[in-house]
């Protein structure tokens, strides 16, 4: 760090943070989708990525949609396109769960290898409909640019709009599932599913609809993906173990641990990734976090329910 | 402390607590040899808690558990075992697509090491031993059936052999009875009367039927304390303890 | 004599399999294939040395691992570095700036060996570190993680870390490692080439035999207590532990012995293709060495080996003839044999029913053996002290 003077310094943090803030809100769409899934079912969906990368595409189809046929729609194409991206993931999340999951119940390992293979047909389709080379839709005008705050210090427009998206999402998620009785019901089928089974909750129902939710959210992570980087049909794989981390280390299940664990490891990267060429910034923090988790499995906050 | 009967485990002070709930508290237990001695008390009391004390499956945050004057408290599970305590769970814990016979060879303490493991030969003694036990728990002509395949009660005889397996010299019985039909249940308190000879036996139970029928000893808990201790002619005449059965 | 061939196999149709795979790849093979695609089979078979370790880890255990390209990576760059070193004397590199230390350090500017290179000059060294290496670090990892409860799902994750971890890190090290690139263009084994068609046989056949040898050392560990015991770990963990074994023991032992065969697989993967690079040992690899594990049969040794060799037979043809439809049968293919088939090629094999009544009853059977696989653990941490 020696040839940088520290006013250089300290712009290179801020901008760096603000670099992280953006992959911040990925990685926390992308966790609480997954989240939300392996807090459930105890499953892990090796295909959240590829869920991510559908609503990547899902974005740039409208895109270029409102390109050939609407021009004029083209500033306000992209709030529908999230929305678009988060019914189309939800969707296919609700078909996978009927197809795959719900018979793979009490075998997380095969479900973990199931959906693996899934994610390999999801990437082929991908890249037979939409090419193996990356595309990047038609960002409206008011996403483009950056906001300076001062001489070598420039904000990115679109970083605040992930930003901001990805706050939304969290709390209407916090909300949903501490103020909707389905949230309730949820939370009842996570503590204990054979009484709620008991008590008249359809849990198969429940687990549907939490897989579907978990995958729109990813859907919207993808979305959200497009302002801050092209898509390609390997887009979501890239991401998926960091998101892995971001649940395992948040400590499952808690959402506050995923949005914490999100933002150390977010900020790690970006940070590192300045100073130490190519690769190893994030070598350096993943390796971190495992020696962490190998130490401390439980992650940051671990669920407080006794153990038998 | 009786001659005849020295005290093999002695719990003093126990306590744990998980996120400042006290399930178990300031508890006080001492196990003679070669004495039945039985836990009972409402649901919620504690008293699963306390085996799982004892075998070391949750760490105590308070108090000490001495086997013969050994402290035990922080050791890992396999090594308490090791030591000569052995555990059974509430709902049968056996190998189903294992052998009767099977089951109770894995039980066998002779090569519990990885090179052990390796090393490990059906012996003309091990494999006496192993007949001998299903002997005891009636199950000679069910060697070779399938352990999953069982009814209930057999399953729970099973379980009690492989603890017999390990010779150890504190059995600790969970519910060992749940489930069972009156003739398994009568079966059962001779079997265990019958073990009792040779060692040392906690069970936790809520048949009070059964209990009077196996008891030397029987401590009453209630919301993780004791509540009486005794004989069971002295505790079920207790006020406190007529109080809260009959208060639940 | 007699006794040991019971204790390795259970039946005699099991010794009779063993015995004409060996007769496949020992004569019928070579004489059949010309020495290009013998080599090729002896490529898949590498990876069979992995697939053996999955059959007792993930099988018979219950771990999944989805980093065991690191070890397979651990053994071949073991050996990858010991055969760079013989390829780079300084007579054959003296037009580099630095002659006498491999070319890919030279072009990133490193002027001296690194330190960590030097004991690879030595090839007892290379080989005690092709087997120690990755069962020492297996070992270490498998200790921490296994007493501390983490299994599962946890264990998958971290382990499919590792395995990004790793790639990525020999790939950002390019003077150290050869990057991306990887360490090719390797010629000889003390003085002997490994690329000449006569090498390829030996090496071949070399492959077959320590195959074969490991393989009778897993079916040894499956038929003793130890392969009992394993099984009864996957299943009922607890009364495991409450029957006086040292559960964390016995899986970190299990995952440091299929480390250390992984390790083995890769060192002569190396010699028979001749190079080592981070795209073989990464995230995507590591599981691939899965699913051939899972299409073979994840029980048996026998069906893991030969699902090595089908998966890539038909990846090598399939992918050639159609590159777009490849990806979808390997993800369809895989998806299926983890629903309806949990025990894979071998499994369909044992349940061949022999008359009409006997297809009714697999029928019959079909619903409950794909609900009803070897129970798992969801929760790794059963409790928090």
């Amino acid at each position: 760090m020696g040839d940088y003077t520290s006013e250089e310094l300290q712009s290179i943090f801020i901008m760096q943070s603000f670099s992280g803030l953006s992959l911040f809100s990925v990685l926390l769409l992308m966790g609480l989708g997954l989240a939300l899934i392996f807090g459930q079912m105890g499953v892990i969906n090796m295909a959240h990525g590829e869920f991510m990368a559908l609503g990547a595409y899902t974005v740039y189809f409208c895109s270029h949609l409102t390109d050939s046929y609407a021009p004029t729609f083209g500033p306000y194409y992209f709030i529908f396109a999230i929305l678009l991206a988060f019914f189309i993931c939800a969707l296919l999340g609700a078909l996978v769960e009927w197809a795959m999951i719900r018979h793979l119940y009490h075998r997380p390992l095969d479900t973990l290898l199931a959906t693996w293979g899934l994610s390999l047909i999801l990437q082929q389709t991908y890249r037979s409909t939409f090419g193996a080379r990356e595309v990047t839709p038609t960002l409206p005008e008011w996403l483009m640019g950056s906001y300076n705050i001062k001489e070598g210090l420039d904000i990115p427009i679109n970083g605040m709009f992930v930003l901001g998206l990805s706050i939304v999402v969290t709390i209407a998620l916090i909300t949903f599932m501490y103020r909707s009785s389905f949230g309730l019901r949820l939370r009842a089928t996570v503590q204990n599913r054979k009484m709620s089974a008991a008590v008249g909750i359809n849990t198969a129902k429940v687990d549907r609809l939490a897989f579907s939710l978990g995958c729109g959210i990813a859907g919207i992570a993808g979305a959200a993906f497009t302002t801050i980087g092209s898509t390609g049909p390997d887009s979501g794989s890239r991401y998926i173990v960091d998101a892995f981390l971001v649940v395992v280390a948040g400590g499952t299940a808690s959402l506050l641990g995923c949005l914490a664990s999100a933002f150390g490891i977010a900020q790690a990267q970006s940070i590192l990734e300045f100073f130490l060429e190519g690769t190893k910034g994030k070598v350096a923090t993943l390796l971190v976090i495992v020696i962490a988790l190998m130490i401390r499995p439980q992650g940051l906050f671990p669920s407080k329910v006794r153990g038998h | 402390m009786n001659i005849d009967h020295p005290n093999v485990l002695e719990v003093e002070d126990l306590g744990v607590s998980f996120d400042g709930f006290k399930a178990v508290d300031g508890f006080n237990f001492y196990l003679a040899q070669n004495h039945v001695h039985v836990i009972i008390g409402p649901n919620g009391a504690g008293k699963t808690t306390v085996l799982d004390l004892i075998c070391g499956k949750t760490l105590a945050t308070a108090g000490s558990i001495k086997f013969k004057g050994k402290e035990l408290r922080g050791s890992r599970e396999y090594r308490i075992v090791r030591a000569g305590i052995g555990r059974k769970f509430q709902n049968p814990s056996i190998y189903e697509n294992l052998t009767v016979f099977e089951n109770l060879e894995l039980s066998h303490p002779t090569g519990r090491g990885v090179i052990g493991c390796l090393m490990f030969r059906r012996t003309a003694s091990i494999k006496q031993q192993c007949e001998d036990v299903a002997a005891q728990i009636g199950l000679s002509d069910r060697l070779d059936t399938e352990a999953g395949i069982l009814s209930h009660g057999q399953k729970q005889w099973l379980e009690i052999g492989m603890l017999l397996m390990q010779d150890p010299e504190i059995i600790m019985l969970d519910e060992p009875v749940a489930g069972m039909s009156v003739r398994e249940r009568t079966q059962t308190a001779t079997l265990i009367r019958k073990i009792s000879k040779d060692r040392s036996v906690i069970v936790i139970e809520h048949d009070m039927e059964f209990v009077r029928e196996i008891a030397d000893r029987v401590t009453v808990m209630h919301l993780g304390k004791i509540l009486a201790e005794g004989s069971m002619e002295k505790v079920s005449n207790d006020p406190k303890v007529i109080e809260v059965y009959i208060g639940h | 004599m007699q006794l040991l061939f019971k204790t390795l196999f259970k039946t005699r149709g099991e010794a009779l399999a063993f015995g004409g795979f060996l007769l496949l790849l020992l004569v019928i093979l070579p004489l059949a294939l010309p020495v290009f695609r013998l080599n090729l089979v002896g490529k898949y078979l590498t990876f069979g040395f992995v697939a053996v370790g999955l059959v007792l880890l993930w099988g018979r255990c219950g771990i999944l691992s989805l980093g065991q390209g690191v070890f397979f990576g651990l053994g071949g760059y073991c050996m990858a570095m010991f055969l760079k070193l013989e390829a780079s004397d300084p007579i054959t590199t003296a037009i580099q700036s630095t002659p006498g230390i491999p070319d890919f350090m030279d072009w990133n500017q490193l002027t001296k060996l690194p330190l960590f290179w030097e004991p690879f000059k030595s090839l007892p060294f290379t080989i005690f570190a092709v087997f120690i290496l990755p069962a020492a670090v297996a070992f270490i990892i498998g200790w921490a993680m296994f007493r501390r409860r983490v299994g599962g799902v946890y264990f998958a994750i971290i382990t499919q870390s590792l395995a990004l971890i790793f790639s990525l890190g020999i790939d950002g090290n390019q003077g150290f490692t050869g990057g991306r690139n990887g360490i090719t263009d390797l010629r000889t084994l003390c003085g002997w080439d490994i690329r000449s068609e006569n090498a390829q046989y030996i090496l071949y056949f070399a492959c077959v035999v320590l195959l074969f040898t490991v393989a009778m050392g897993a079916k040894y560990i499956i038929n003793t207590r130890l392969g009992r015991v394993l099984v009864a770990i996957r299943d009922r963990e607890d009364r495991v532990r409450f029957s006086g074994y040292d559960v964390a023991m016995i899986r970190a032992f299990i995952f440091s012995f299929a480390a250390m065969i992984s390790g083995l697989g890769g060192a002569l993967f190396v010699l028979q293709v001749g190079f080592m690079s981070p795209s073989i040992i990464g995230i995507v690899p590591s599981i691939e060495m899965v699913i051939f594990t899972a299409v073979g049969g994840r029980l048996s040794v026998l069906g893991a080996i030969l699902g090595c060799l089908i998966v890539n037979f038909g990846k090598t043809t399939f992918s050639e003839a159609y590159p777009d439809l490849w990806l979808y049968l390997m993800g369809g293919t895989f998806i299926s044999v983890v629903m309806f088939f949990p025990n894979g090629l071998a499994g369909l094999i044992e349940k061949i029913p022999t008359s009409k009544e006997n297809y009714q009853a697999l029928f019959a059977r079909f619903k409950k053996t794909a609900s009803t696989p070897p129970t798992q653990k969801s929760t790794p941490i059963t409790d928090e002290h």
